[in-house]
């Protein structure tokens, strides 16, 4: 194993600074705010509202629609030209199913909730970012939710699995590999799984099972913002299941 | 969204807004942050009231346009996103970040803020080429004002980066002690014309509710670089005397708090 230190001298299952807000776009029904390291998030969530076109219309349910869109100066290098792209409809697509299990919007049939984010600066991990921040939107927005998604990108840099990688390590020379995770916090199950690199099957089961430790600090996070938001509610107290529903 | 665009102009024939403010007064608090993001080569953060936008700069070394062999360029852009209000959609800019766009460009460009010889690296072949992006994170209204405020900002916050004397490849990860060639502060203010009354820095309801306005870019020297008049109703000579003197006194607020950086 080469790689020895990490490039930023970072132990190896320790996430960049980080900082989260709730509550940080007046306009929105819901916002949150998530930073790690040099990629900064800003997500805003509007509704239930009415979707748009129609035929993308859900008479049982009503949907979440994710946009991911990274500001013009928001990437090392020249200027992202504003507008669709490939790389960002699909990060937006595995935000919604990121997200998902999690919601209940069945009391809201054939309607949307968007969910905005945008990035003034990012190194790596945006889309991670982006899914951590757009659930604090969620539950600020009061959407009725069963638990947190959080979520971190592992990889391994030469043999050494890590946490929260950042540009220089995914550009690391040496065989690496790029995992985003996103896990449902209480029960760990898993809700985004990308990879792009090189990894043995018996890494990649360590790096997901280090990834549970990871996701746990950015709960840790989101939490603390929603109580900073809504002081008090976010009690340890038991609440009977049958006691929600009503 | 409710918008009380009876209301206004009643209330304004009478120098009283909704919110309780002076005619002619900002919304609290004004603040104008730099260097927020490490991707642009300068950036800023501004926020009036609860109105807030975000503002990048980019820069690239490209070949200068033929009648202009000596000279770099600007463009600047203004994105009303999605998420800062629910009254913009995804997709390509409408009228109204157009507008933003082309009006704080002229505000820049025309007041000759920025030396584009100073951006020529050579003749004919290569110069500096500034891009300032401009999104909005939360419109409660005035983000015109606020995106000419950032835009400034960012301008005056970049540096430029190093490149390689013989490719000219720009090594974005460098930082260099060159500043932008930013020579003024030219800043775009709109002046209101609702129920006969001028006022300035509009809620979102108040956008909606006005006859005309005018936006006016004008310099620490009170030169004006730019106009625009907007709204459906016409305008006299004697308005637009008033409404050239708010904004001249108003830009000269607005550069208050961006000097303070």
């Amino acid at each position: 194993m080469a790689y020895t230190k990490r490039l930023d001298g970072r132990k190896f299952d320790e996430l960049r600074p980080m900082v989260a807000k709730a509550g940080n776009i007046p306009n929105a029904d819901g916002s949150g705010y998530f930073k790690v390291g040099k990629t900064e998030a800003y997500a805003a969530v509007y509704g239930p509202r009415e979707l748009h076109p129609r035929f993308l219309q859900n008479p049982k349910t009503g949907i979440i629609r994710c946009h991911y869109n990274m500001m013009p100066f928001s990437g090392t290098g020249t200027r992202i030209r504003p507008g669709t792209k490939r790389r960002s409809q699909e990060i937006s697509m595995v935000m919604e199913l990121s997200l998902s299990p999690v919601v209940d919007l069945s009391q809201f049939p054939n309607s949307v909730v968007d969910v905005f984010v945008e990035f003034p600066s990012t190194d790596a991990g945006s889309r991670c970012a982006a899914i951590s921040a757009a659930c604090i939107a969620l539950a600020d927005a009061g959407i009725r939710m069963k638990d947190m998604v959080t979520s971190v990108a592992m990889g391994q840099v030469d043999g050494a699995i890590c946490a929260d990688l950042t540009y220089n390590e995914e550009a690391y020379d040496a065989i690496v590999s790029d995992i985003p995770v996103a896990m449902i916090n209480g029960s760990k199950e898993i809700t985004l799984l990308q990879m792009d690199g090189e990894i043995t099957k018996a890494d990649l089961i360590k790096s997901l099972e280090a990834a549970k430790d990871a996701c746990g600090k950015v709960h840790k996070l989101q939490q603390d913002a929603l109580e900073a938001r809504f002081p008090g509610a976010g009690t340890d107290k038991k609440v009977d299941a049958k006691e929600v529903s009503q | 969204m409710i918008v009380n665009n009876k209301a206004i102009p009643s209330l304004a024939k009478k120098d009283m807004r909704l919110d309780g403010r002076g005619m002619l007064e900002y919304r609290g608090p004004i603040s104008v942050e730099t260097g927020i993001t490490v991707t642009a080569e300068g950036s800023s953060r501004v926020q009036i009231g609860d109105t807030i936008v975000i503002a990048g700069v980019k820069m690239s070394l490209e070949k200068p346009y033929p009648d202009t062999p000596e000279e770099g360029g600007i463009m600047i852009n203004a994105e009303l996103t999605p998420m800062s209000s629910s009254q913009y959609e995804s997709g390509p800019p409408r009228m109204k970040a157009i507008e933003i766009s082309r009006v704080v460009d002229r505000t820049i460009r025309e007041a000759k803020a920025i030396d584009f010889k100073k951006l020529c690296v050579k003749k004919n072949e290569l110069a500096w080429f500034v891009s300032v992006d401009v999104v909005s994170i939360n419109d409660a209204g005035n983000v015109f004002d606020a995106a000419s405020l950032a835009v400034l900002a960012a301008l005056n916050n970049a540096s430029l980066r190093d490149f390689d004397p013989e490719t000219f490849a720009v090594d974005y990860k460098s930082t260099t002690k060159k500043k932008l060639p930013l020579t003024k502060a030219p800043i775009a203010v709109t002046v209101y014309k609702v129920g006969g009354k001028f006022l300035v820095d509009p809620t979102t309801e108040e956008e909606n509710s006005y006859e005309a306005r005018l936006t006016v870019g004008s310099d620490a020297k009170q030169i004006i670089s730019a106009l625009q008049k907007g709204g459906s109703e016409p305008i006299t000579i004697d308005d637009v005397s008033a409404m050239v003197d708010i904004a001249l006194e108003k830009a000269s607020f607005l550069r208050k708090a961006y000097q303070k950086k």
